[in-house]
């Protein structure tokens, strides 16, 4: 009976990824980027991340902020790894305002980056996993499990799915963009080939940089997440040899009791 | 089989059972410990917190014998840009009967900057003498309100219940003007 | 305990003695641990320590999250950021938080559908199953309180969407909803209340829990064949049981580990694959997201919720003979809490002679539809409100009162049960036996 339970569960979750699967074509587009960060092991790409502050600070910082990333989060192991001097310089560029002053200030390494500029551009430095759940009307994130797919590819073909069309409603121009839901947003095209200049030499394509922005917003978002990798495979490691060891312990335990019923 | 032949089997039986038993309780404290320390960790100063364990100070535009105040792990910091009459006082008293003793050289790294923590070393209030109509009590340096401990324009405590000199943090001075403190 | 004969607690030494005549707590200990369980205990009987486990386990996260969490709008949702990316090891105590509270509900419904199928909420385990439903309610309220702390987009709107349940109630039920809330929307009297509820909860249920477990300890523990163990003697009952200390407590740590790779897979590889992406926006009392979904623990009743619009003909006759009073949105709260009251209700609705659904042919297919229709709900839960999904909510919704009110109760007069085994032992001796034609048990 338990098994035919099981069985009925199994077949049951399978209906019910299929069924929120099959729901999730719908119009928008997302390109599957292959990124640095992905699968088990995944690490990200430090070059890679500087490249896409670069991109930041340059274009998207004009409008949109990063509040809940501090400057020297910059020099993190794992993440861009500046060096320290190199994030006190970064930083010197930011003002920020400082209470106890009751003036701004050059920032340091302690503080923050600044908020949004415009109050109808979102924050972004949370923005990939809170785009993670496109496909699916409802935001079940099968594209996560599926295809591996999550926000960062979200963000990238956000800023690669521009058509060129424009169209004007209620006095604001909307841009149409095969990523966004619905095809139209009202962020005008932000990068455009070589509009960047990257200190490495790397491409500057659109593609590149959208790239490159996205994988530094997705660390933005989950900067621990290499160490939560290396703890999740650490933990499950652990407890699959401590599960052996009590799978053989209670054998052993219960082989008395076992052949006693065989005999008896 | 001869009974010495089950006896021995028996014995091998029941060490290779001790030998699992043990390893698996070993396995379970090692499992529990590492479940419990992350908990105890997170209770250590935070990122955030120890990021403001070294702060930057630009002292250009710090007069001489004006004093500045500045916040340091949570903790009020004195920098007096001394004036010549005030590092001659410091240096006089060197050899005089101290609670303390310890000569002026020792406490600064450069005469005309003295850095020292703000809290009186007594039961941890704050001395006045910062602001330019504080009391500054008899040796011209700081005087502590709670119990009356007067300190020197070193630092050191001359008279009242304080045990010990105003603490000297570490720092360095990365240029003339800028000093990382911690 | 009272009930199975067993060996009790002898003080030996003179520290013991001098203890146990001031203050029985080793006694208690002993009588607990060493409990006689019926030896035929199958794998459905794991979950009540990973329960255990998970109570202790969101226990001492939680108040090391409280620690550096604040309760203010303005500062909740960045002092969760301050966890994740600050605190020594924060990302990783709060993920396991986050997803502790999935393997609990996971761990709590294959339980109560244990208990279903194998009839242990029958007499005389009524109080324990009350209890465990109590449990429930509880683990639910405490995890959608919750669930408001982050103050994320889903937390604020969830929040107004469940607590407008309470203003569904007639008459009184916009001032119910005033009062839970502490102001006429959700703001800083809910999260404050509701920060200090979410702490407060978790004790209670610990205190219920010790009562469920004292509850079955009087009773003794059910078994898959419902048969009950021998009490003539003590040899009798050693036959039918083992201490509970080391048998199955061994056999439920194993499970636990199994169960917990599985569970670090998640938090360290796809920690927010059970959350809603919505929930990383700040909450905007000015924006609702598109779409609203509750945590999948609580989708099925959702879905029981959502059935019963005012085109369906139970809503408008009740609508019609009670002159409107209870319409189609109250129907749909009081549905969702009878869902609960409803299974709550099962040992006086299940009349079957045999406790066991194993022994039970005809049951066990009503059973297995059950199941199958949980989990249709919870599909159908996340689902739009439209064709063909209401249809479908509806006739799930319908099947889940029907089992309990009308399948169980006619059951038992219907059905010809099989013959459980005369004891304990002859299911044991069956299951590990030499004669392997014998039915296994699973």
């Amino acid at each position: 009976m338990i098994k035919k339970f099981a069985l009925t569960a199994l077949a049951a979750l399978a209906l019910t990824s299929g069924g929120a699967y099959a729901a999730g074509g719908g119009e928008q587009h997302i390109e599957d980027f292959a990124f640095s960060f992905e699968g088990p092991f995944g690490t990200f790409d430090q070059n890679q991340l500087q490249r896409g502050l670069k991109v930041y600070t340059e274009v998207c910082s004009a409008c949109h902020g990063l509040k809940y990333l501090t400057f020297r989060n910059l020099g993190d192991e794992g993440g861009p790894h500046y060096s320290d001097d190199e994030v006190r310089a970064y930083a010197s560029g930011f003002e920020v305002f400082d209470p106890e002053l009751d003036d701004t200030r050059p920032a340091t390494p302690a503080d923050h980056f600044p908020p949004s500029n415009l109050e109808n551009a979102p924050d972004l430095t949370l923005m990939a996993k809170a785009r993670a759940g496109f496909h699916g009307p409802y935001g079940l994130g099968i594209n996560q499990i599926v295809k591996g797919m999550g926000g960062p590819e979200y963000i990238a073909s956000i800023l690669t799915g521009y058509t060129g069309k424009e169209k004007e409603q209620a006095g604001t121009t909307f841009y149409e963009n095969t990523a966004f839901p619905g095809g139209w947003i009202a962020m005008a095209p932000p990068l455009d080939d070589g509009l960047v200049e990257f200190d490495d030499g790397h491409s500057n394509s659109l593609h590149h940089m959208a790239e490159d922005v996205s994988a530094f917003l997705m660390w933005t978002a989950e900067p621990k997440m290499m160490a939560r990798k290396q703890a999740g495979f650490t933990g499950v490691l652990f407890l699959a040899i401590f599960a052996c060891l009590m799978y053989l312990t209670n054998k052993r335990l219960w082989a008395p009791v076992k052949k006693k019923a065989k005999e008896a | 089989m001869s009974d010495i032949l089950t006896r021995q089997q028996q014995q091998a039986d029941e060490s290779r059972r001790d030998f699992l038993y043990y390893a698996t309780a070993g396995a379970a404290v090692v499992t529990t410990g590492a479940a419990i320390w992350p908990l105890i960790d997170s209770m250590n100063p935070s990122a955030d917190v120890s990021a403001l364990a070294v702060v930057d100070i630009d002292l250009e535009g710090v007069e001489p014998g004006s004093r500045i105040t500045l916040k340091w792990k949570g903790k009020p910091v004195f920098i007096d840009h001394r004036t010549e009459e005030r590092i001659a006082q410091a240096r006089a008293d060197d050899d005089a009967p101290m609670i303390d003793p310890e000569p002026d050289a020792e406490r600064v790294q450069r005469p005309e900057w003295l850095v020292v923590i703000g809290v009186c070393t007594h039961l941890g209030c704050i001395p006045l003498g910062q602001g330019g109509s504080d009391p500054t009590g008899d040796w011209n340096g700081w005087f502590c309100p709670c119990h009356g401990s007067h300190y020197d324009t070193s630092g050191r405590i001359r008279k009242g219940p304080a045990p010990r000199n105003l603490d000297v943090p570490p720092y360095e001075f990365v240029s003339d003007t800028l000093v990382k403190i911690g | 305990m009272a009930g199975i004969p067993h060996d009790h607690y002898e003080p030996k030494t003179g520290i013991e003695k001098w203890l146990h005549s001031r203050l029985n707590v080793v006694g208690l200990l002993y009588d607990t641990l060493m409990i006689p369980t019926p030896k035929n205990l199958n794998w459905m009987w794991i979950w009540g320590i990973v329960l255990v486990f998970c109570l202790v386990l969101q226990i001492a996260t939680g108040v090391v999250l409280v620690m550096h969490y604040t309760p203010h709008v303005d500062l909740a949702f960045a002092s969760i950021e301050h966890i994740m990316r600050d605190v020594n090891g924060g990302h990783m105590i709060r993920y396991m938080h986050m997803n502790g509270a999935s393997l609990f509900f996971v761990a709590v419904y294959a339980h109560i559908f244990r208990g279903l199928y194998y009839g242990s909420y029958k007499a005389p385990r009524e109080v324990t199953w009350i209890i465990g439903m109590l449990i429930y309610l509880l683990m639910m309220g405490t995890a959608f309180m919750g669930y408001v702390l982050p103050w994320g987009q889903m937390s604020f709107h969830g929040t107004a969407v469940i607590t407008g349940l309470f203003g569904a109630i007639p008459g009184i039920g916009e001032a119910i909803q005033t009062w839970l809330l502490g102001a006429t929307a959700v703001g800083q009297p809910a999260l404050n209340r509701f920060f200090s509820l979410h702490y407060l909860l978790p004790f209670v249920i610990a205190g219920l829990v010790i009562v469920h477990v004292w509850a079955f300890h009087s009773t003794g523990n059910n078994n898959p064949t419902g048969v009950e163990v021998r009490r003539g003697s003590k040899a009798e009952a050693e036959k039918d049981t083992l201490p509970f200390w080391p048998y199955f407590v061994i056999k439920d740590i194993f499970a636990l580990a199994v169960i917990l790779v599985v569970f670090f897979a998640i938090v360290g590889f796809m920690p927010n694959y059970l959350g809603h992406p919505d929930n990383y926006i700040e909450a905007n009392p000015l924006a609702t997201p598109a779409h609203i979904v509750p945590e999948w623990y609580f989708l099925p009743f959702y879905a029981i919720l959502r059935a019963f619009t005012a085109d369906v003909w139970a809503v408008q006759f009740v609508s019609f003979i009670t002159g409107g009073i209870i319409d189609a949105k109250f129907f749909g709260v009081l549905a969702m809490f009878g869902a609960i009251a409803v299974m709550a209700l099962a040992p006086w609705l299940d009349t079957s002679s045999v406790r066991s659904g194993r022994y039970r042919p005809m049951f066990k297919w009503w059973f297995a539809v059950l199941c199958v229709d949980f989990m249709v709900l919870m599909w159908v839960g996340a689902r739009p409100a439209e064709f063909p999904y209401d249809w479908i909510s509806l006739i799930a919704s319908a099947y889940w009162f029907a089992y309990f009110l009308v399948i169980l109760p006619l059951l038992g007069v219907l059905e010809k049960p099989d013959t459980p085994p005369a004891t304990i032992e002859d299911d044991f001796k069956a299951h590990y036996g030499k004669s392997s034609d014998a039915t296994p048990a699973e």
